[in-house]
């Protein structure tokens, strides 16, 4: 079956608009689990985009399948990190508020 | 996937609508508990996706690792780290606000400006369909056999990991004298390793 009634765009626009909302929340954030959150949104993203050129500019080797489970992977793996370093972060300084882990700030 | 046109058009509209009113519930709701929730249903709208194009596989996946492993790991963060007390106001968070909106729109002005005006080369081959899953398996222990292998040492690696950076210390004996140590005061709070610098009263004795 070939893919032709929704246009490539508009899987490309769909990930583009949903990227842009995880920079605004990865921006904007306060608390930092949700950082985190915003964070696997763009990765989401990405990984639509790699589906939507997989599926239909290589649709004989579908080799951005491929990508898009390493890059799941990779999340799970960022995840795992990500919430471990927040738990030693919520130990040492007994809050979640970004604003307030500015030991490294001049 | 071999629906009719429309309605693998009514599919892909629902999923998207889904896939963007979650996230921006997940960015902008003031509870982070409905956020993680929210979050839950955008990966599932991002796996119908996948198989709106042909991608079973890969929409297993999704399920599995990030609905099954990364969300309730979230969920599970937040009620560990689960806080009930107002962030401390600072100024001039509008003004941040509305600037990284104006930010955040140029750049999906770029992106979509980028996606519509490249001339894609379609029509590409034409899809294998569900043979993608028997390619995947091709692909991995073939010509990908070396980033499959070093993805699970990375796995192995990141569970190392988090499990040493997430564990209370407990040791048998202190390092440092080499006595006994007190078992007792390990589960103890510990004092912040800094004092915080907001109002935040540090004699607030909380069960951990």
């Amino acid at each position: 079956m070939t893919i032709t009634d929704i246009p490539l765009q508009a899987y490309l626009v769909v990930a583009a608009m949903l990227f842009c909302i995880g920079v605004w929340g990865l921006i904007n954030s306060r608390n930092a689990v949700r950082v985190l959150m915003s964070i696997e949104l763009m990765l989401n993203a990405v990984n639509l985009n790699m589906m939507a050129f997989s599926s239909y500019l290589d649709g004989s080797q579908v080799r951005g399948q491929v990508f898009a489970v390493f890059i799941i992977t990779v999340a799970a793996a960022e995840a795992a990190v990500g919430l471990a370093i927040l738990l030693s972060l919520y130990r040492n300084r007994d809050t979640v508020d970004m604003e307030q882990f500015n030991l490294l700030r001049w | 996937m071999s629906l009719a046109l429309s309605t693998q058009l009514i599919c892909f509209l629902l999923l998207s609508g889904a896939l963007l009113l979650g996230a921006l519930g997940v960015v902008l709701l003031p509870n982070v508990v409905y956020s993680a929730f929210l979050l839950g249903g955008v990966l599932l709208s991002m796996a119908g996706l996948y198989l709106l194009l042909n991608a079973s596989f890969v929409a297993a996946a999704q399920v599995l690792v990030y609905v099954g492993a990364v969300n309730v790991l979230i969920l599970f963060a937040i009620m560990l780290v689960n806080k009930r007390q107002p962030m401390r106001p600072m100024g001039g968070l509008l003004l941040r606000r509305l600037l990284s909106v104006g930010v955040c729109l140029g750049l999906l002005a770029l992106l979509v400006q980028v996606a519509l005006t490249t001339p894609w080369a379609l029509p590409g081959p034409p899809s294998i369909g569900e043979a993608a899953l028997t390619r995947i398996g091709e692909h991995f222990f073939t010509d990908y056999l070396l980033p499959f292998e070093v993805a699970s040492v990375l796995l192995l690696m990141a569970m190392i990991g988090a499990i040493v950076l997430a564990r209370r210390d407990v040791l048998a004996r202190d390092v440092v004298t080499g006595e006994p140590a007190d078992q007792a005061l390990l589960e103890r709070r510990r004092p912040p390793f800094l004092p915080s610098q907001g109002g935040s009263s540090p004699s607030a004795p909380s069960p951990q």
